[in-house]
């Protein structure tokens, strides 16, 4: 299918948070004066949510999440209100406060929502919180004020990890239970992520490996005053947080016809939708949390990453894109990365360990809490990770782009002796 | 490829526009020089190398060797042993981690916000007790009349330099900059002069260290020299690191100063704007670090082979980061010749990048922008009396050496006029 002719006048942006205003920007730069307008179902303008799982919940309600907004953007915004359906033939989009808009271009941007806890009762109790939005965050925040005796993380991820940092940052006893043989194990692999788990413990946390939560135990107002784990085990808890992942918001995409699943959108190289038969909607665009696309950098694989990075480059791709004609195409080529900031750690990763099979110390120790690590697939390097150690991340980021021999970048001023080690993969 | 283009760029009588050579030299991104070494021009492999664990910043050459002076005890003891000090404590921007970061974190610990903000009051009645010196003028030469003394006058505050000594510090400030410059290093008899400036400079500083340990004040060098966590900079490192930002922090700022009017006096509507809208400042500041920066280039070594760009860059050969040319990369700034003061994402490397940063960079943009919106609302119709004006012979800290500016007149400050 080709690019639609007819030079875009009207763009809309679906989801107005860091990839939708991201989009906007992108627009305004590559010189578009047409409309721009931004439907998001939060009330409030965009805002960052990184800092929702660190500063945010110490207590720092001064730190500053909104995004900046550049003077001249000159965009609608149409916060409150959010879409509930989608047809791509009439270029409509139907809206929660009953009216309808027309687009010549979309770009959805609706990312993730936090997976709610199962039990949807027990879910509703008001001591167990998730954390993805900034309401979230100021209410677990006080949550926490209120001194809970002990705080249950369920979940260690990311996020899981970050909270629990914050809540011994605030002196609170907190017990992270997490399903499989390490935290963190998915996104570091597994000897960053033993590395973790000593840093972890070191700093307090009680950390239950191997374990799962079955249903909680409320009291007479139905406060959640207990877990009780499927081994029967019962951990006392007032305050409940499940950091189980996230769900992609594409319900309103359901009868559109697109190529929609629990990965996202799927989009081709250039950002643009496909329909459930894998055709390419021309004018119909994704990006962010939301997309499931093809990395040039790993020969095509589908990803499916919730990257702040991703979420800004992959919106930049699209806006070009959405005002390009056929020829002015570009292809989509990032490279993912990620960064944390728990337990005084701050923790970065460029390129996918998904698959790797070897990992090397190259520089630094872990023993001083402070290196670089790579991850080898098949003889190439995939992915590097730096603990407190960032400002040596780009050379290292060009090696994964370029799939140097693993390892690569011998000969640092700083280097250990190098001994790459099997990477065991944890069964998810 | 041209391996001798570099040559070219360091040619004096290619300073006044050193440009269209980068735009050369970029046609390969790391190119070799017929003398070994290999000079980076690109965007992103200049900030890939800026990040790279292999390249090392401990390429000054050892100490030269010194002339015969007849004297024995000075020839045979108190000089060698004096360079061997000198050689094992290196300013830090020539050093390496760990040592690099040890004495760094002590040095920023010193740059603490209220410090920054004191200095900001201080550049200000600077900047404009110069201007009112001006006052019957109505030409002058910017460069000897204004922003050669402010930043000098701005580091010895910094430091706690009393200011009767001031005058001695801008001699030494003036004949150690040129050790920042690669191209003048092998200068025999400059480097005999640096080497005079630099012993008086240490004696001098030795001096006002040992005053400062026994009556501290609220400088940094009281800071530096007094002990924290029980840690304690030793002498030897307090004095390099004392010349260090004199000499990083003088040279370059005057060169900011300097470029910025001699740029606004060429695209005079943005001169206009920054004297009815001072609050543009910050950003035309940030366009001018990377449109005319003071700082071209730096030099590191390869400490192991680095593949890059297409080729690889053998184990121990000089590396050039050609930093002035990175920030005028087509692939990295739309339209990159262009000064447009209010440009969005503006990744310049006028302050460097990664570890070596510059330490000064919240001091010196503070200097700049107090300075230039002075010069702005108070120098009346400024003429340039040459264009391009005469430049200083260094192609890494490159600057006008004068600029001669005629003006209507200079417009009394809001202070003097209250005090008249
Ligand atoms: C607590 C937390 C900490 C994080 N920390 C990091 C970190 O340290 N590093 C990192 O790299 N990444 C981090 N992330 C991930 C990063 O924030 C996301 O990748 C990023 O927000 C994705 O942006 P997005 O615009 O694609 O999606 P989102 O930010 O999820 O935005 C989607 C928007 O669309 C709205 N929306 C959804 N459905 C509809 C609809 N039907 N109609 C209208 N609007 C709709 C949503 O309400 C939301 O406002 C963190 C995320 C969270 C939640
Ligand atoms: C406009 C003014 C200035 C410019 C353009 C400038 C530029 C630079 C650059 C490019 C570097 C990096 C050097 C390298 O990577 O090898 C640097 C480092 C440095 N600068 Fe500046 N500088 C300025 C002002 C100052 C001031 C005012 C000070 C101090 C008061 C200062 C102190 C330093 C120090 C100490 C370093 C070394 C840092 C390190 O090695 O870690 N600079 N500067």
């Amino acid at each position: 299918m080709t690019a639609p002719t007819e030079a875009p006048r009207q763009i809309v942006i679906v989801g107005a948070s860091l990839a939708g205003l991201s989009a906007a920007h992108a627009l305004r730069d590559v010189g578009y004066e047409g409309r721009i307008v931004l439907i998001g179902d939060e009330n409030e303008p965009p805002y960052d949510r990184p800092p929702l799982s660190k500063q945010v919940l110490r207590g720092l309600y001064s730190a500053e999440t909104s995004l900046p907004q550049r003077a001249d953007l000159n965009a609608t915004f149409r916060l409150g209100v959010g879409a509930l359906g989608l047809d791509t033939l009439a270029h409509r989009i139907y809206l929660s406060d009953g009216t309808q808009i027309v687009y010549d271009r979309l770009l959805i941007a609706t990312g993730t929502r936090a997976r709610p806890w199962p039990n949807g009762a027990e879910a509703a109790s008001s001591n167990v919180y998730t954390l993805r939005g900034h309401a979230d965050a100021e209410h677990l925040a006080r949550g926490l004020a209120g001194k809970p005796r002990r705080v249950l993380i369920i979940g260690g991820g990311f996020i899981g990890c970050e909270i629990a940092s914050c809540c011994r940052d605030l002196g609170l006893d907190v017990t992270l239970a997490v399903r499989g043989a390490l935290p963190l194990v998915h996104a570091l692999g597994s000897v960053t992520a033993a590395f973790m788990r000593d840093v972890i413990r070191d700093r307090g946390v009680d950390l239950r490996l191997e374990t799962e939560v079955a249903r909680f135990q409320p009291d007479a107002d139905s406060r959640v005053v207990a877990a009780i784990l499927r081994n029967g085990q019962r951990i006392e808890a007032d305050c409940v947080v499940a950091a189980l992942g996230a769900l992609r918001n594409t319900e309103w995409l359901a009868g559109a016809g697109l190529a929609v699943s629990p990965k996202g959108v799927r989009v081709d190289t250039h950002c643009r939708v496909l329909t459930a038969t894998r055709a390419v909607v021309p004018d119909v665009f994704a990006a962010g949390d939301i997309a499931h696309w093809p990395s040039a950098i790993y020969g095509n694989r589908l990803l499916a990453v919730e990257h702040w990075g991703n979420a800004v480059a992959q919106a930049e791709t699209a806006a070009r894109n959405m005002v390009a004609g056929e020829a002015g195409l570009i292809p989509y080529d990032h490279l993912p990365d990620f960064w944390s900031q728990q337990f005084g750690l701050n923790i970065k990763l460029v390129g996918l360990p998904t698959g790797a099979n070897q990992f090397a110390v190259v520089q630094g120790s872990l023993r001083d809490r402070r290196f670089i690590g790579v991850y080898g697939a098949q003889g190439r390097t995939v992915a590097a990770v730096s603990v407190d150690s960032a400002r040596w991340l780009p050379a290292y980021r060009a090696a994964v782009a370029e799939a140097t021999p693993f390892p690569p970048i011998v000969g640092a001023l700083d280097q250990a002796d190098i001994r790459p080690q099997p990477l065991a993969r944890a069964v998810s | 490829m041209n391996g001798t283009l570099f040559q070219q760029i360091l040619d004096p009588a290619n300073r006044a526009d050193p440009y269209p050579l980068y735009a050369e030299m970029r046609r390969t991104p790391v190119s070799r020089q017929d003398d070994g070494s290999y000079v980076v021009s690109t965007h992103a492999e200049l900030y890939r190398l800026l990040h790279d664990p292999r390249i090392s910043s401990e390429d000054l050459p050892d100490p030269p060797l010194f002339r015969w002076t007849g004297h024995p005890l000075s020839d045979l003891f108190v000089r060698p042993v004096r360079s061997r000090i000198t050689a094992r404590h290196r300013p830090f921007i020539f050093r390496d981690p760990p040592d690099h970061d040890l004495l760094r974190r002590q040095v920023m610990r010193e740059f603490a916000p209220a410090r920054v903000r004191a200095m900001h009051r201080k550049a200000e009645q600077l900047t404009h007790a110069l201007l009112d010196g001006l006052r019957d003028r109505t030409d002058l030469d910017l460069v000897d009349d204004f922003s050669y003394p402010l930043p000098v006058t701005v580091i010895c505050e910094l430091l706690g330099v009393p200011r009767e000594d001031e005058p001695r510090f801008q001699g030494w400030a003036t004949q150690l900059a040129t050790a920042l410059e690669p191209d003048r290093r092998t200068d025999r008899e400059n480097a005999g002069r640096t080497e005079e400036a630099f012993t008086a400079i240490t004696d001098y500083l030795q001096g006002l260290i040992k005053e400062k340990r026994r009556a501290p004040q609220d400088d940094l060098l009281s800071g530096l020299a007094a002990e924290h966590d029980g840690e304690r900079m030793n002498d030897h490192d307090l004095v390099a690191t004392a010349v260090l930002l004199l000499v990083a922090g003088h040279e370059t700022t005057v060169n900011l100063i300097t470029n910025g009017v001699l740029t606004l006096l060429r695209f005079p509507e943005h001169l206009e704007r920054l004297r009815r809208e001072p609050e543009v400042a910050p950003r035309l500041i940030e366009e001018l670090l990377r449109y005319e920066p003071p700082v071209h280039y730096r030099t590191r070594l390869a400490r192991a082979d680095i593949a890059i760009g297409g080729t690889t860059i053998p184990e121990g050969a000089p590396v050039v980061l050609l930093l002035a040319s990175g920030s005028r990369d087509p692939l990295r700034f739309a339209d990159p010749d262009r000064f447009v003061p209010d440009r969005a994402n503006n990744q310049h490397f006028g302050f460097g990048g990664s570890l070596h940063y510059c330490v000064g960079a919240p001091l010196a943009r503070i200097e700049a922008e107090v300075a230039l919106v002075a010069l702005a609302q108070r120098l009346q119709a400024p003429r340039l009396l040459a264009d391009p004006p005469p430049y200083r012979p260094g192609a890494s800290l490159r600057g006008p050496r004068h600029l001669l500016l005629a003006i209507d007149a200079v417009t009394p400050s809001a202070s003097a006029e209250l005090a008249a």
